[in-house]
């Protein structure tokens, strides 16, 4: 395995890189769609139905079956393997942020209302900062989600080719090439780029959350 | 707006037959509601839980919409105006979470200047002068909310109701949640307050002792929304219209309304009819007749000697048992006969 590692391991840091952009830019299309349309349903506080049920249609489609059928429409490549990985991440982030804005108190957006404020002043004074620890949970769960099913990027035709960076599944997806030993050191850096992530948006979710968001649970989790 | 801490002191309120139907019931939440609200005065709006107080208290900032009918502000209709215009004109004040937890209490204070476009240095020499109006220190501006006990809170909810100086202020059940020592307090401190802004300031409670502390006027919802009676503490404690209202302010609303006067008001000059004893117990002018009556029987004296207040040795007169017996029961016209209310004999 050290042998493995040593003999490819500037090889493993291009396709770890190349995972990484892959991943982000799925996640990235994601948080845009996903939060835009969570947080004003949530807000709305109307049309649920949507949201749930976009969510719950989209996180049933198998990524693989939907790469194939992709093939067929769009053909290989980039952009098929990025819808796919949106399909996987949107719902996610999606339901997450319509129940963050949904969770804020209601007695709080009444107040807010009262004082007259209008739709998008609650929402982006009052609702979406309520919710960011929330959609932020969403977004590192989809983080997770989008690295471990990246590699399926081989699948769509999208590898290392001159001008292109590829994905670990250049090797795992390529157990008769790469061996077991390749398969298992190329997981360990999906692993390790997964949490690397989640702890960098752990870390963006600690600067965004308001600092009274902050004190208020730091005030309500000590003991009475 | 300068050292003044306000400037624009309330303008009349007035519901013409207004009636609210919420979508999909049969009954309406509030039934034809009239009354007036006349300007600088405190409406308190009473009632059983889900007699309507709130949904009254919310169509005047058209939180909700009414059916039919008309409501006033300073005489002209709440839906002739902007409705955005509308609230930030309006003061208000909720129960618990008002305010928000993501802002420092000087950011809280300034939503409403914020939302009208104030420069940073006026909302803030604004925040200054609130928290001096709600007696709270200046370091508590760059604190946020849990930071603060529920009655500064409170005290903060208040400040910023009265950021841009609104003429009208709505309150729902606004000290509720306060333990009674800190709810006592606050309300005293409320009322000495309104004394300088004199806002119109319809403000919700179930509690009828709150009610007859704060309100000027008081209006008694019964279930379905319809008014029972409108009229000042007095009125409602002295001649209830009927055995609802009657049950509503309590057995002992004889005894309540004796909290309403002072001694002094009641007060005979000595040597007149009652030559006191010299052994009557004393009692200062500023006493209320409660205080009066309490000192009598624990003395079983039936004549008082009220003193003046800043000087017990000063007898200003005497009031003798029968003239609290009286007190209870005097400007009582429409006491309706037919009513026994236990406590009363
Ligand atoms: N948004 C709503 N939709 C439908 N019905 C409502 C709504 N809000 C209130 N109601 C109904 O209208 C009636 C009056 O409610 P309201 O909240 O005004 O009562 P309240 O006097 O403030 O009661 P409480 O003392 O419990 O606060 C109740 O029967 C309630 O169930
Ligand atoms: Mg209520």
């Amino acid at each position: 395995m050290i042998q493995y590692l040593s003999d490819n391991f500037s090889r493993l840091l291009v396709l770890t890189l190349g995972h990484a952009v892959l991943s982000l830019v799925a996640l990235l299309i994601s948080v845009v769609v996903g939060v835009s349309i969570g947080a004003y349903v949530g807000h709305l506080r109307r049309y649920s139905f949507l949201a749930i049920n976009l969510g719950n249609v989209l996180r049933a489609l198998p990524t693989l079956a939907l790469i194939a059928v992709m093939i067929a429409l769009i053909g290989f490549g980039f952009v098929n393997i990025t819808i796919a990985l949106v399909v996987l991440a949107l719902p996610l982030i999606l339901t997450n942020a319509y129940t963050a804005v949904t969770g804020v108190d209601r007695g709080m957006v009444e107040a807010a209302r009262g004082m007259g404020m209008k739709d998008l002043e609650i929402l982006f004074q009052v609702e979406l900062p309520n919710a960011i620890p929330l959609i932020m949970t969403g977004v590192r769960t989809a983080w997770v989600y989008t690295v471990a099913t990246a590699y399926l990027a081989i699948f769509a035709g999208y590898a290392t080719r001159p001008g292109q960076l590829g994905s670990l599944g250049d090797i795992i997806g390529n157990p008769s090439g790469e061996g077991t030993t390749g398969v298992l050191v190329a997981a360990a850096f999906a692993i390790v780029l997964a949490f690397l992530g989640a702890g960098l948006i752990t870390l963006a979710e600690r600067a965004m959350t308001p600092t009274g968001i902050k004190l208020s649970r730091s005030a309500a989790m000590a003991p009475a | 707006m300068t050292e003044a801490h306000s400037q624009r002191p309330g303008v009349e309120i007035e519901f013409r037959s207004v009636t609210k139907t919420y979508p999909g019931q049969d009954t309406p939440a509030i039934d034809n509601l009239s009354l007036t609200v006349p300007a600088g005065d405190i409406c308190c709006l009473v009632g059983p839980s889900g007699g309507g107080k709130t949904t009254a208290m919310k169509l005047v900032n058209r939180l909700i919409d009414f059916n039919e009918g008309e409501i006033l502000i300073g005489g002209s209709g709440v839906r002739d105006v902007d409705i955005t215009a509308l609230r930030r004109d309006i003061g208000y004040v909720i129960q618990q979470v008002g305010l928000f937890p993501h802002m420092t209490i000087e950011a809280n204070i300034g939503v409403v200047p914020r939302l009208l476009g104030w420069s940073a240095d006026r909302i803030k020499a604004r925040a200054v002068e609130l928290l001096d109006l709600v007696r709270l220190d200046q370091n508590f501006a760059k604190r946020y909310p849990s930071q603060l006990s529920g009655g500064q809170q409170q005290r903060v909810g208040l400040a910023r109701a009265l950021a841009v100086d609104p003429p009208v202020m709505l309150m729902d059940e606004p000290f509720g949640a306060l333990d009674p020592i800190t709810r006592n307090e606050i309300q005293d401190e409320f009322l000495k307050l309104q004394n300088e802004i004199a806002k119109t300031v319809i403000f919700v409670t179930h509690d009828i002792d709150e009610a007859i502390k704060m309100g000027d006027r008081i209006a008694v919802l019964r279930q379905g929304g319809v008014l029972a009676q409108y009229g000042t503490a007095d009125e409602l404690l002295g001649s209830p219209a009927d055995e609802y209202v009657a049950d509503f302010v309590g057995a002992d609303r004889g005894l309540k309304r004796l909290s309403l006067r002072l001694m002094r008001d009641l007060v005979k000059v000595s040597g007149e009819n009652h030559a006191a004893p010299a052994d009557a117990p004393t009692v200062k002018g500023s006493a209320t007749l409660r205080t009066g009556l309490s000192v009598l029987f624990a003395s079983g004296s039936r004549v008082l000697k009220v003193t003046h207040d800043d000087d017990s040795a000063t007898v200003i007169g005497t009031v003798t048992l029968d003239q609290l017996q009286d007190a209870v029961y005097e400007t009582a016209p429409k006491a309706p006969t037919d009513v026994v209310v236990a406590g009363e004999a």
